[in-house]
C-alpha cells in the first residue's frame, strides 16, 4: 500500500478531502479483517481431479484458478497459467498434483488486509487461500476483493457522517416551535488542567455538525475556551458551562460560585491578570482571557459580585441580518 | 510549504503516528502564551511554542492550527503527545530554538501568519 501511494504523494497537490480519504484508505487496511472482504465461496479441486475437469471449472466459475484440498487441507493451489502448461504438453488428462503449486502462500482470516497486500506486493500471487485458527480453508482473497471490500467501507463511512450532519443541520428545520433552541451543558472541575478544553473541543464539534461555519466555530471555541480555562484557574468549586444553540444565534455561559471578581473593570485590562506562576507557565494568565473573548463574540456581558460568584455570557450572531432585530442579548428564562 | 518541507527544514520528528505530511501549512506562528495564540494566530498555520502541556493541543485546536511545532527539544508528555493523535494534528519537534526555527522557516519563504493584537 505504502509503496502504491509513494509516487501519488509526490507527483501532484493532493487535497484536503484527498489526504483525508488516503488516510482512510490506510486506516482500513489496518482495521478490515481478511475474512470481512474475501470471496466464502470457494471452488476447490482434488489432487486427483483432471485437468480436463479444471478446465471445465475455470470456464463454468469464471475464475483463473483454484485451492486443491485433500481430506479438508489445503495442499496446494491450482492456476490458469498451470491449465495452460498442460494444454501445451497435451497433458490435460493427468491430475491436478502434477501441475499445481505445491507449497502455497495463505494468510489467516483474522489478519488485517494489509497482511493480504503486504503478499502481493513482495511477492507475484495474484491469490492467496485463507484459513481459520484451525488452517482449514475459509475462503480465497485477491486484489479485487481488498479493493471492493475497501469502497464499501469508504462509502459506509461516508454515508454514516452524511447522515449525522444531515441530521444534525436539520434539526432546526425538522422541528416546528415558536422558539427552538439546543442547550449542551459542561460540567467544570476547578484546577482540571488536564481536561482544560475538552468541553470547549465537543461545543466547537458540536457546532460544526450543527452545521455552524468553520469561522463561527471557531470564534465560538476561542471564546468558550478562555471562559473553561477562567474557570479552572480561578474558581473555588469549578463551574457550568451552558451553551444555547438557536438557529440564529449562539449563547454560551460560564457561571460559577465564586470567588468573584471586585473591579471587573480591571479584570478587563489586557496585562492584568490574578494568575499565580504556575498557571503563567501553562501559558495562560497572561491577562488577556476576557479581552481575547470580546474580540470573538458579537456580544458580551460580565457579572459578579464577590463572594458569590460570576456568570459571563457571551453571544455571536449566525446570520448578520440578525444583528438589527435582536440588539440585545434575551434575558433568560431560568436555566 | 508542506508539511514535509518543514520537518526537513527543522529537521524535526514527527511525534504522532501516521500524520499527512503533504498537507499544506499556509504561514507560522510562534508564541508560548496561548492568549496570545488565540488572539492572533490566522487559521491553517504552523503553531511554533515552547510549551509541551495538553493545553497546547487544545489551543490549537481552537485556534484550527495545521501543525504544532515544540522547540528547544523538548520532549513533551505522553498526554500531550497522545491528545494530537487523537484530535489529528500532527505534533513535530526540533532541537532549534525558538528564534532559529521560525527563522528558518521564514527564511524559506513561509509567511508570518500573526497578526497585530491591539488593546
Amino acid at each position: 500500500m505504502a509503496q502504491d501511494q509513494g509516487p501519488i504523494r509526490k507527483g501532484r497537490t493532493i487535497t484536503d478531502g484527498a489526504a483525508g480519504l488516503i488516510t482512510r484508505v490506510e486506516e482500513l487496511a489496518y482495521e478490515l479483517k481478511i475474512d470481512e472482504v474475501m470471496t466464502r465461496d470457494v471452488k476447490v479441486v482434488s489432487p486427483d481431479t483432471k485437468m480436463s475437469e479444471l478446465l471445465e471449472l475455470l470456464r463454468q466459475a469464471r475464475i483463473s484458478g483454484a485451492p486443491v484440498v485433500l481430506h479438508g487441507r489445503l495442499v496446494g493451489i491450482v492456476s490458469i497459467e498451470d491449465l495452460i502448461r498442460s494444454l501445451r504438453a497435451g497433458d490435460v488428462e493427468s491430475p491436478v498434483s502434477k501441475y499445481m503449486t505445491p507449497r502455497v502462500l495463505t494468510v489467516h482470516g483474522s489478519d488485517p488486509v494489509i497482511e493480504a497486500l503486504k503478499v502481493f506486493t513482495q511477492t507475484r500471487v495474484g491469490r492467496l487461500p485463507v484459513l481459520d485458527q484451525a488452517d482449514n480453508l475459509i475462503g480465497i482473497i485477491t486484489k479485487g476483493d481488498i479493493t471492493r471490500g475497501v469502497l464499501r467501507a469508504l462509502q459506509y463511512d461516508y454515508q454514516e457522517e452524511e447522515v449525522r450532519r444531515y441530521r444534525a443541520s436539520h434539526l432546526f428545520e425538522d422541528i416546528v416551535s415558536d422558539r427552538t433552541s439546543l442547550i449542551l451543558r459542561y460540567n467544570i472541575k476547578p484546577r482540571d488542567f488536564a481536561h482544560g478544553g475538552a468541553a470547549s473541543s465537543n461545543i466547537k464539534r458540536a457546532l460544526l455538525r450543527l452545521g455552524a461555519s468553520p469561522q463561527i466555530a471557531r470564534r465560538c471555541g476561542i471564546a468558550v475556551y478562555e471562559a473553561e480555562m477562567n474557570l479552572i484557574i480561578h474558581t473555588t468549586n469549578g463551574g457550568i458551562i451552558r451553551v444555547e444553540i438557536e438557529p440564529h444565534l449562539i449563547t454560551m455561559e460560564a457561571i460559577d460560585d465564586g470567588p468573584g471578581i471586585a473591579d471587573i473593570e480591571l479584570a478587563m485590562t489586557p496585562g492584568y491578570s490574578t494568575a499565580t506562576e504556575e498557571i503563567r507557565e501553562l501559558g495562560f494568565g497572561a491577562g488577556m482571557g476576557l479581552k481575547n473573548i470580546e474580540r470573538c463574540v458579537d456580544k458580551m456581558l460580565l457579572e459578579s459580585t464577590p463572594g458569590k460568584g460570576t456568570r459571563l455570557e457571551m453571544g455571536i450572531y449566525l446570520h448578520p441580518s440578525a444583528l438589527s432585530k435582536d440588539a440585545n442579548l434575551s434575558p433568560k428564562e431560568g436555566a | 510549504m508542506t508539511l514535509e518541507d518543514l520537518v526537513q527544514l527543522l529537521h524535526g520528528n514527527v511525534l504522532t503516528e501516521e500524520s499527512d505530511l503533504s498537507k499544506e501549512v499556509k504561514g507560522g506562528c510562534g508564541a508560548d502564551l496561548m492568549s496570545d495564540v488565540l488572539a492572533s494566530i490566522q487559521p491553517e498555520a504552523v503553531l511554533l511554542t515552547g510549551l509541551c502541556g495538553p493545553q497546547v493541543v487544545r489551543t490549537a485546536q481552537m485556534a484550527d492550527v495545521a501543525a504544532i511545532v515544540i522547540v528547544r527539544g523538548k520532549k513533551p508528555p505522553q498526554e500531550t503527545i497522545a491528545l494530537a493523535q487523537q484530535e489529528g494534528i500532527p505534533l513535530i519537534s526540533t532541537r532549534y530554538g525558538m528564534f532559529e526555527a521560525c527563522g528558518r522557516l521564514y527564511a524559506a519563504g513561509l509567511p508570518s501568519l500573526e497578526t497585530t493584537v491591539t488593546g
